[in-house]
């Protein structure tokens, strides 16, 4: 089976000031898949995922060393339009973020920023994004209303759907489900399922279940470094370094 | 009563006496103002002028200059301060630098108006030509007021929650962008309680308007735009001086008093009911 490398790593290294918090990362995201990030927490998994997108540039004395590729072009060259890079790679983060708006206003945040002003466009991409995220049944009828008046779970949805509006090929999530009700994290789930035809879903999480549930390929790390990747139901079933199997059965981390 | 309990009612009965005292000591002073002022209050004092022919007394010139005095150095003040802040706060890379501003403008809001006042009669009066007039008085108030703006706006901007930004940034947005449609919105408590102390200080200044806007508490002419650059005059404050130290008038200070406190009341309710429009868009 071929696939398209559409991420790629080489020898990155990662510096929080003086703290080195990735050591030599290789590592390849398919095209079109899911991939999930696991590990301890402090493991380096979530600071990998801040790269992809530089959202790591908001910490001050952040850096990074090595190569690290979205369609073969460089993240961190310098002078990289970061905005059009995020652009392409949204991000759902662990806790939903929405603004102080209306539901409406929230999905219809990222087109107006890139130039959508025509209303009837707008009411398209707004309907368009929600039905993406499972969640256009549930706010049809209110998208004036307030978004942070919707449950967590509705909110994280709302989030998906505000990140799809964008039309990017990568789905960030950061541990998005974590701060979520089982069933909530159930629908969250089952709407990755739908997405990972169109898009390329790179999935930090701390739930091993969920890896299994949803991802095709796997990449364990620990302190910094990816000590196994693989399809996913190898490296679970079969996992080849000792540390992953010892993290998988619970001894580790 | 065991130990534990008795140390809590005696600090509950202390937080009780200061904030009792704060109280009382503020009720009194508003009280007092308003008992020797209040017989001097009449619709014909608020609305009238003085005259010495006519034989009467009269302030509305003083509060029409007061509220000019307010909205032309606000109307300088705010934008000037909050881009500033904006800029040192979101942009500005070099520490030192950032830093510098800060002190600054620490130093700046502790410095005696007198040395304003100074400033602008040197700077605005004389070297610019303005002579004693609002707008130089306006103009060197809005100087006075830009560390409190300043720090207020900073304050606020660094308070907005990083949520916003990350969620912002994430969809692509520029800094521009993202700084305008949600981290500005989210600051505005902080620039509206910039903008009250501000007035707050303009409204109960008068070294700085007695040396760069004049004494005069004849009505001016705010008709025209050459008119009114050359308006020049005494606000309440120091209209207030004015009655109370060298005419002796107690009466009609304290009336001009009573009118401070209720015009500084107007203000915050203003300010207040303006935060809560803007936030709720």
């Amino acid at each position: 089976m071929s696939e398209q490398i559409i991420l790629s790593a080489r020898g990155l290294d990662f510096y929080y000031g003086p703290a080195q918090a990735l050591r030599s990362i290789h590592l390849d995201i398919p095209a079109k898949k899911v991939t999930a990030l696991i590990g301890p927490s402090g493991c380096g998994k979530s600071t990998f995922l801040r790269c992809l997108n530089r959202m790591n540039d908001l910490i001050p004395g952040a850096r990074a060393e090595g190569s690290l590729t979205f369609h073969g072009e460089e993240i961190y060259q310098k002078g990289r339009d970061v905005a059009a890079l995020r652009r392409r790679i949204g991000m759902v983060f662990q806790k939903p973020n929405l603004f102080p708006m209306s539901i409406y206003d929230n999905v219809a945040y990222g087109p107006r920023l890139h130039g959508i002003r025509s209303r009837s466009a707008l009411d398209e991409t707004v309907e368009r994004s929600l039905r993406a995220a499972a969640i256009w049944e549930e706010v049809a009828n209110r998208l004036k209303r307030p978004a942070l008046g919707l449950s967590g779970g509705q909110q994280q949805r709302l989030c998906i759907a505000r990140a799809l509006a964008v039309e990017p090929e990568v789905l960030l999530m950061d541990e998005a489900t974590s701060a979520l009700d089982p069933i909530s994290t159930g629908r969250i789930e089952t709407l990755l399922g739908t997405l990972k035809d169109r898009y390329t879903i790179v999935l930090v999480t701390h739930n091993m279940r969920q890896a299994a549930r949803v991802s095709s390929r796997t990449a364990f790390f620990l302190n910094g470094e990816v000590v196994e990747r693989g399809p996913t139901e190898r490296l679970f079933s079969m996992p080849r370094d000792r540390r992953t199997e010892a993290y998988l059965t619970g001894c580790l981390g | 009563m065991n130990p534990r309990h008795i140390r809590d009612f005696a600090a509950k009965a202390l937080l009780w006496l200061s904030a009792g005292a704060v109280s009382a000591l503020l009720l009194a002073l508003a009280g007092y103002a308003g008992f020797r002022g209040a017989p001097e209050l009449s619709w014909r004092f608020l609305t009238g002028q003085e005259s010495i022919l006519g034989g009467t007394a009269g302030i509305l010139p003083s509060v029409v200059n007061t509220l000019v005095v307010i909205a032309v150095s606000l109307a300088v003040v705010l934008p000037v301060g909050v881009g500033a802040a904006v800029y040192l706060t979101e942009y500005a890379r070099n520490r030192l630098f950032v830093e510098g501003a800060a002190f600054a403008a620490g130093v700046l809001s502790g410095v005696p108006s007198i040395l304003y006042a100074m400033i602008g009669a040197l700077v605005f009066c004389d070297k610019l030509g303005l002579q004693k007039t609002l707008l130089a008085g306006s103009l060197t108030l809005s100087i006075m007021t830009l560390p409190t703006v300043l720090r207020t706006t900073q304050e606020s901007l660094k308070a907005a929650p990083l949520s916003y930004r990350e969620g912002a940034l994430g969809l692509g947005a520029g800094k521009w962008p993202m700084i305008r449609t949600l981290i500005l919105p989210a600051s505005v408590d902080g620039i509206v309680t910039g903008c009250i102390l501000a007035a707050g200080r303009v409204v109960g200044e008068t070294a700085v308007l007695m040396y760069t806007a004049g004494l005069s508490m004849v009505m001016q002419d705010f008709s025209s735009l050459q008119s009114a650059l050359d308006a020049s005059g005494a606000t309440l404050s120091t209209a207030l001086y004015v009655y109370a130290k060298e005419r002796a008038d107690f009466g009609a200070a304290f009336a001009v008093a009573t009118v401070l406190l209720f015009l500084t009341a107007a203000i915050n309710s203003l300010a207040a009911a303006v935060g809560r429009r803007v936030r709720r868009v």
